[in-house]
C-alpha cells in the first residue's frame, strides 16, 4: 500500500502496463496461442490487481484533495503541454471498471477468437492503455491524444474479428467518433487562446496567462468566458461527447458497431467507451462552461428523453438479441444524460453511478449473448425458446443481468435510476414522468426477451444439445453479478466516493443551487422503498 | 559583394559542383548503371549538409540583412528548409535505387538532375528578392520537368512531363506578370523593401492584381485548387520515386517561398488577400479529399490527398501570425516524412513499371510484410492527423493558427475534411489488414527498408516527443517573426 501514497506514478504504471505487455506479445510466436492468451490475461490481471488498492488508498472526506495520485511533468513546454495525471472519485470508479472489464474481455475471448489471435490480444491491450489514459489525463492535450489513440485498436477489433458487416461498422465507428473529436479539438484550442493571448481577430481578449492545457486551470477560469464564446465552445464539446455517448440523434453508429463487434469488443464498447462521452461532459463541459450548460439544459434534456424512449421502443421490436441490448444502451445512456443535466447533486451522483451500472449490466448482457452465440451461431430471438430447461445456470445469470438492467430493487440499476429520477423530479416533474415511462418500457423489452428465449417449450432441436455455461464463462460473469448486488444493496461506499466531486461540480455549474439551501443530500436508498416517502416531500417543496 | 557574401553560398556551390560531377561521371569512364552512383549522390548531399552547417555558423555575423545586395539570406528559416530538402532528397535517393536498376536508365544523370533540383530549392528558400526566388524556382522546375518524364519509353510518363512543362511554364509566366505589376507599384522586388514601399499605401488595382497573379502562380506550384489539375496526372505518370520527390521536397520548397514572400512582403495587406487564399485553401481541402475517396489507383489517391494537404498548409499562411508560420514549418516537416514513407511502401509493391498501384495490390500485406504494413498504417495515421503521430502535431499548429487568427470556419472545414481523409487512407488499411488476399509480391531492399525505418522513427518520435522540433521551429522562424509585429 505504501507505494500508493508515496507519490509513486501508479496511474502511469496502470496505463502503460498493458502497452508494455502488448510490446512483449509482439515477440511471441504466432502459433503459440495458449501462451499468448495466458500472457495477455496475466497482464490485464496484474493491471486489475494493481488498480484495486486505489480504492482503499483514495482519501475520502472533507479535507481530502479532489484529485489524487497526481503526476505532473513537462511534456511539450513550448506549447504549455504537461504530462498530467490524476483521478477524482468519478475517474477512480471508471478506472476500476476499465481494468475489471479489460480482464473480463480478455478472459472471455479464449474460445470466441480463433484466428489471428496474437494481433487480437495485442490490440485489446493497446485499447486498455488508451482507455485508462483518457480517465487519468488532466491535461487537454494528453487527454486528446489518448482519446484518439483508443480509436485505432477498436477499429481493428471490429474490422477484423467482427460479423459480416464488420468493415462498414468499423469505419462508421471510426469516422463518427473522429468527426466529433476533431471539432472538440477546436473547442479546446479556443479555450487555450482564451486563457492566453485571446483571439484578437474576433475581438475576444484573452486572460494573458501563461499558455497551458491544464484542465484544472480551465475549471477555475471557466466562468470568466463570455457566454457567446462559451456557447460555441460547448457546441464543439457537445459534438465530440454526444456522438460518443451516444445521444439521439448521433447514435446511429452504435447499433452497427455493437452488433458487428466481437463479444469482448461489445463489452468494452458498452462498459467503457460510451462512458467516455458522459465522462467528458462531467469533466469538461459542465465545470468549464457553466453558463452554456445552464443555457442548453432544456434541449439536451429533450434529446435525452427522446433517447430514453426511442431507444426503448426500438429495443422492443428487435429480432436480434445483440441489437436489442445495443439499443437498450441508447435508452440507458439517455438516463445518464438526464440525471447529469438535472445539475443537482442527486441527479449528478445518480448519473455517475448509472455510468458504472450500465457498464456492469450491459457488459454482462453482451457477455451472455456472446456465450449463446458461440454455441448456436445465431442471435435471432426466434431461434430460441425454453432455454431455461436446457441451460438453467445460464438462464439464472441472464435473469439477474436483465433485472439489473431494468432497475429492479436490490440490484444496481434501481439505485442509479431512482437517484436520477429524484434529481430530475427536483427540476421538473415532467422530466421524471417521461423517464419513468422509459423504465416501464425497459422492463417490457427485457422481460419479453427473457420470456421468448428462456420460457416456453424447448422445441427447436438445435437447442436441445446446448451445454450450460462452463467454468470459465461463470468466472467472467461472477464478478459482475457480485457488483450488481453490492451496488444494489449497499451503494453507500460508491456514493461516498463520488460525493465530493459531485459537490464540486454543482458548485461550478450552478453555484446558486447550493445557496438556496434546498439541498438535501439523500440518504440513498438501499432497496428500501419506505425511504422514498421521506424523500419525496422534500422534492415537492420546490 | 564581398567574400563574406560568398560564404553564404557555399552550400549551393558545393552542391552545384557535386551535380556537375554526377553529370560528368559517365564521361569520366564510370558505367551508366554503376551502383556507386547513389553513394556518390549521398556523399554530395552529406557534403552539402555539412556546408549548410558551416555556412550558417559563418553567416551568423552577417545577420538578417542579406548578401548580394540584399538578394540572398541564410537565416534560420532558410537553414531549416535547406536541411529538410537535403534530408528529403537523400530519402528519395534511397527510394530510387531499385527503380533505376530495374529500368536500366542512367543512374548518374538522374541523380544529377535531383541535385540540380535541390540546388534550385536551396537557392529559392534563401531568396529575399523576388528575382532570386524566381531563378531558384525555375531551376527546380526545369529539373522536375525532365525527372517527371524519366520513363522515356512510357507514354504516360512523357505525357506527364509534357503536361507539367506546359502548365508549369504558363504558371511561371503568370507569376512573372504578377512580379512585374508589384515592381511597377513598389519600384523594388526586395521583400522587405516592398513592405516599406507599401506602408501607408492603400491597395490599388494594380497591386491587388499583382498579388492575385503572384498567389495564383504560387498556388500552381503547391498544387492548390483550382490550379491543381496537373497534379494527379503528373503524380501518376511520373516514376514513383520522382513522384515522391515532387510531392514532398518540391512542394515544401514552394511553400517555403510562399510563406517567405507573404510573411516578409505582404503582411500589411492581409485583409486584401486572405479571403482569396482562404477560399483556395478551403476548396483544396474539400476537392482534394473528396476526389481522393473514389480513386482506386493509389498514386492518384495520394496525389489528391496531397492537394488536400496543400490546403491545410495554406492555413498557416492565411493566419499571418507567428503560430501560422511555425505551423507551415512543422507541417512541411511531418508531411515530408510521412509522405515519403507511404511512397516507399507503394514502391515496394511495384512489380514492374506501374504495377503496385491499385488498392487491391495492398490486400493481405500484413501477412507478407508485417513491418511494412505497420509502418504504412503509421504514415497514413500521420497524414490523417491522428495522435500519437507527428501529423497530429502539424495539424494542431495549423488548426490553432486558424482559430487564433479568426478563421473559425476554415478550421471547421479543415477538421471535417481531415476526418474524411481517414476514410480513404483507411481503404489501404482495410486492404492490408482486413482483407485476406494475394498481395502483390513484395520487393524490398535494404535502402528501401532503411528509408522506411527513418520515416517511421521520425513520424512516431516527433509525435510522442515534439518539443525539440517545436523549439527548433520557433528559433528558426525568429527572424521573420521579428519583422511581423511592428
Amino acid at each position: 500500500m505504501g507505494i500508493y501514497t508515496s507519490g509513486f506514478p501508479i496511474l502511469s504504471l496502470l496505463t502503460y502496463l498493458p502497452l508494455a505487455g502488448a510490446i512483449i506479445l509482439l515477440f511471441f510466436g504466432k502459433e503459440r496461442t495458449d501462451a499468448i492468451k495466458w500472457f495477455a490475461t496475466l497482464v490485464v490481471g496484474v493491471d486489475f490487481a494493481l488498480s484495486i488498492p486505489l480504492w482503499f488508498a483514495f482519501e475520502r472526506g472533507a479535507g481530502a484533495p479532489l484529485f489524487q495520485f497526481r503526476e505532473t511533468i513537462d511534456w511539450i513546454p513550448a506549447l504549455g503541454v504537461k504530462y498530467s495525471f490524476g483521478i477524482d472519485g468519478i475517474a477512480l470508479l471508471l478506472v476500476l471498471m476499465t481494468t475489471l472489464v479489460g480482464l473480463i474481455a480478455v478472459y472471455s475471448s479464449f474460445s470466441a477468437i480463433t484466428h489471428r489471435q496474437k494481433e487480437y490480444y495485442i490490440l485489446l491491450l493497446l485499447l486498455q492503455t488508451g482507455m485508462i489514459g483518457v480517465f487519468c489525463a488532466l491535461d487537454f492535450f494528453l487527454f486528446y491524444v489518448f482519446w484518439e489513440v483508443m480509436l485505432v485498436p477498436m477499429y481493428f477489433l471490429i474490422g477484423i474479428w467482427g460479423g459480416t458487416r464488420r468493415l462498414y461498422a468499423a469505419i462508421k465507428f471510426f469516422l463518427y467518433t473522429l468527426a466529433g473529436s476533431v471539432v472538440m479539438l477546436l473547442s479546446i484550442l479556443a479555450l487555450y487562446f482564451f486563457n492566453g493571448d485571446g483571439i484578437p481577430f474576433l475581438n475576444i481578449p484573452g486572460l494573458g496567462a501563461e499558455n497551458t492545457f491544464d484542465i484544472l486551470r480551465y475549471h477555475e477560469i471557466g466562468h470568466l468566458i463570455p457566454p457567446t464564446l462559451q456557447f460555441w465552445i460547448f457546441i464543439g464539446f457537445f459534438l465530440g461527447f454526444a456522438i460518443k455517448v451516444p445521444m439521439f440523434p448521433f447514435h446511429t453508429w452504435l447499433p452497427d458497431a455493437h452488433v458487428e463487434a466481437p463479444t469482448a469488443g461489445s463489452v468494452i464498447l458498452a462498459a467503457v467507451l460510451l462512458k467516455m462521452g458522459t465522462y467528458g461532459f462531467v469533466r469538461f463541459a459542465l465545470p468549464i462552461l457553466p453558463d452554456a450548460t445552464r443555457q442548453l439544459v432544456v434541449p439536451i434534456v429533450v434529446l435525452s428523453i427522446i433517447g430514453i424512449i426511442y431507444g426503448a421502443l426500438v429495443s422492443l421490436v428487435q429480432k436480434d438479441m445483440k441489437k436489442l441490448v445495443a439499443y437498450s444502451s441508447v435508452s440507458h445512456l439517455g438516463f445518464v444524460m438526464l440525471g447529469m443535466f438535472a445539475l443537482n447533486p442527486m441527479g449528478l451522483s445518480g448519473s455517475v453511478l448509472q455510468m458504472i451500472n450500465h457498464g456492469i449490466s450491459t457488459g454482462a448482457l453482451f457477455l451472455l449473448v456472446g456465450i449463446i452465440y458461440e454455441r448456436r451461431h445465431t442471435r435471432l430471438i426466434s431461434e430460441y425458446g425454453g432455454l431455461a430447461k436446457q441451460m438453467p445456470v445460464y438462464a439464472t445469470f441472464f435473469l439477474i443481468a436483465a433485472l439489473s438492467s431494468m432497475g429492479l430493487p436490490a440490484l444496481n440499476g434501481f439505485v442509479g435510476e431512482f437517484t436520477i429520477l429524484l434529481g430530475a423530479a427536483n427540476r421538473s416533474i415532467v422530466w421524471a414522468v417521461f423517464a419513468a415511462v422509459g423504465i416501464v418500457l425497459g422492463a417490457a423489452y427485457l422481460l419479453w426477451l427473457y420470456q421468448r428465449v428462456f420460457w416456453g417449450p424447448l422445441d427447436n432441436p438445435a437447442n436441445q444439445q446446448l451445454s450450460d455455461v462452463n467454468g470459465r464463462e461463470i468466472l467472467t460473469l461472477v464478478p459482475l453479478v457480485i457488483l450488481m448486488f453490492w451496488i444494489g444493496l449497499a451503494p453507500r461506499p460508491f456514493f461516498e466516493i463520488i460525493e465530493q466531486p459531485v459537490q464540486y461540480l454543482v458548485e461550478k455549474v450552478d453555484p446558486d443551487y447550493l445557496k438556496k439551501e434546498r439541498i438535501v443530500y439523500p440518504e440513498l436508498p438501499a432497496a428500501a422503498d419506505e425511504r422514498h416517502a421521506e424523500l419525496l416531500p422534500v422534492e415537492e417543496n420546490r | 559583394m564581398t567574400w563574406t557574401d560568398t560564404i553564404l553560398l557555399i552550400p549551393e556551390i558545393v552542391l552545384t559542383i557535386g551535380a556537375c560531377v554526377l553529370l560528368l561521371a559517365p564521361v569520366l569512364g564510370m558505367k551508366e548503371q554503376s551502383p556507386a552512383a547513389k553513394w556518390v549522390a549521398l556523399a554530395v548531399l552529406g557534403a552539402t549538409a555539412a556546408a549548410v552547417v558551416y555556412a550558417s555558423n559563418a553567416g551568423e555575423t552577417i545577420g538578417g540583412t542579406g548578401a548580394f545586395h540584399r538578394m540572398f539570406a541564410l537565416d534560420g528559416f532558410a537553414i531549416f528548409f535547406k536541411l529538410l530538402f537535403i534530408g528529403a532528397v537523400a530519402l528519395v535517393v534511397l527510394l530510387s535505387n531499385e527503380f533505376l536498376r530495374e529500368e536500366k536508365y542512367s543512374h548518374w544523370e538522374y541523380y544529377s538532375l535531383l541535385a540540380f533540383a535541390l540546388t534550385g530549392m536551396m537557392f529559392m528558400t534563401s531568396g529575399i528578392h523576388l528575382i532570386s526566388i524566381y531563378i531558384g524556382l525555375e531551376l527546380l522546375s526545369l529539373s522536375s520537368y525532365i525527372l517527371a518524364g524519366y520513363y522515356k519509353d512510357e507514354t504516360k510518363s512523357t505525357e506527364a512531363a509534357m503536361k507539367y512543362f506546359v502548365l508549369g511554364t504558363v504558371s511561371s509566366a503568370i507569376l512573372l506578370y504578377g512580379l512585374s505589376l508589384i515592381y511597377g507599384v513598389c519600384g523594388t522586388l526586395q521583400l522587405s523593401e516592398i513592405r516599406i514601399a507599401l506602408a501607408g499605401l492603400v491597395a490599388n488595382d494594380a497591386l491587388v492584381f499583382g498579388i492575385v497573379l503572384l498567389a495564383a502562380g504560387l498556388c500552381f506550384k503547391v498544387a492548390a485548387v483550382p490550379f491543381h489539375v496537373w497534379t494527379p496526372d503528373v503524380y501518376v505518370g511520373a516514376p514513383t520515386p520522382v513522384t515522391a520527390f515532387l510531392s514532398t521536397a518540391s512542394k515544401a520548397a514552394a511553400f517555403a517561398i510562399f510563406a517567405r514572400i507573404f510573411y516578409s512582403a505582404l503582411p500589411d495587406f492581409r485583409l486584401d488577400w486572405s479571403a482569396l487564399l482562404a477560399a483556395i485553401s478551403a476548396l483544396s481541402m474539400i476537392v482534394g479529399n473528396l476526389a481522393a475517396i473514389t480513386q482506386d489507383n493509389v498514386k492518384r489517391m495520394l496525389a489528391y490527398s496531397s492537394i488536400g494537404h496543400a490546403g491545410y498548409a495554406l492555413m498557416g499562411i492565411i493566419a499571418m501570425t507567428p503560430l501560422g508560420l511555425h505551423g507551415v514549418l512543422v507541417y512541411m516537416l511531418v508531411y515530408v516524412f510521412a509522405t515519403i514513407g507511404t511512397w516507399a511502401t507503394v514502391l515496394m509493391l511495384r512489380r514492374h513499371a506501374y504495377a503496385g498501384e491499385s488498392v487491391a495490390d495492398f490486400e493481405g500485406l500484413h501477412q507478407r510484410a508485417p513491418f511494412h504494413a505497420f509502418a504504412m498504417v503509421v504514415f497514413l495515421l500521420s497524414l490523417g492527423g491522428i495522435p500519437p503521430t507527428a501529423g497530429f502535431i502539424g495539424k494542431y499548429f495549423l488548426f490553432a493558427a486558424a482559430i487564433q487568427s479568426g478563421w473559425g470556419w476554415l478550421a471547421i472545414v479543415a477538421v471535417l475534411t481531415s476526418a474524411i481523409s481517414i476514410f480513404y487512407y483507411f481503404r489501404l488499411v482495410v486492404a492490408m489488414y482486413l482483407r485476406e488476399g494475394k498481395a502483390a509480391e513484395v520487393m524490398t531492399s535494404a535502402p528501401l527498408r532503411f528509408a522506411i525505418a527513418i520515416c517511421l522513427a521520425v513520424t512516431l518520435g516527433l509525435g510522442v516527443l515534439p518539443q525539440g522540433l517545436i523549439a527548433q521551429v520557433q528559433s528558426s522562424s525568429r527572424t521573420i517573426v521579428a519583422t511581423l509585429v511592428p
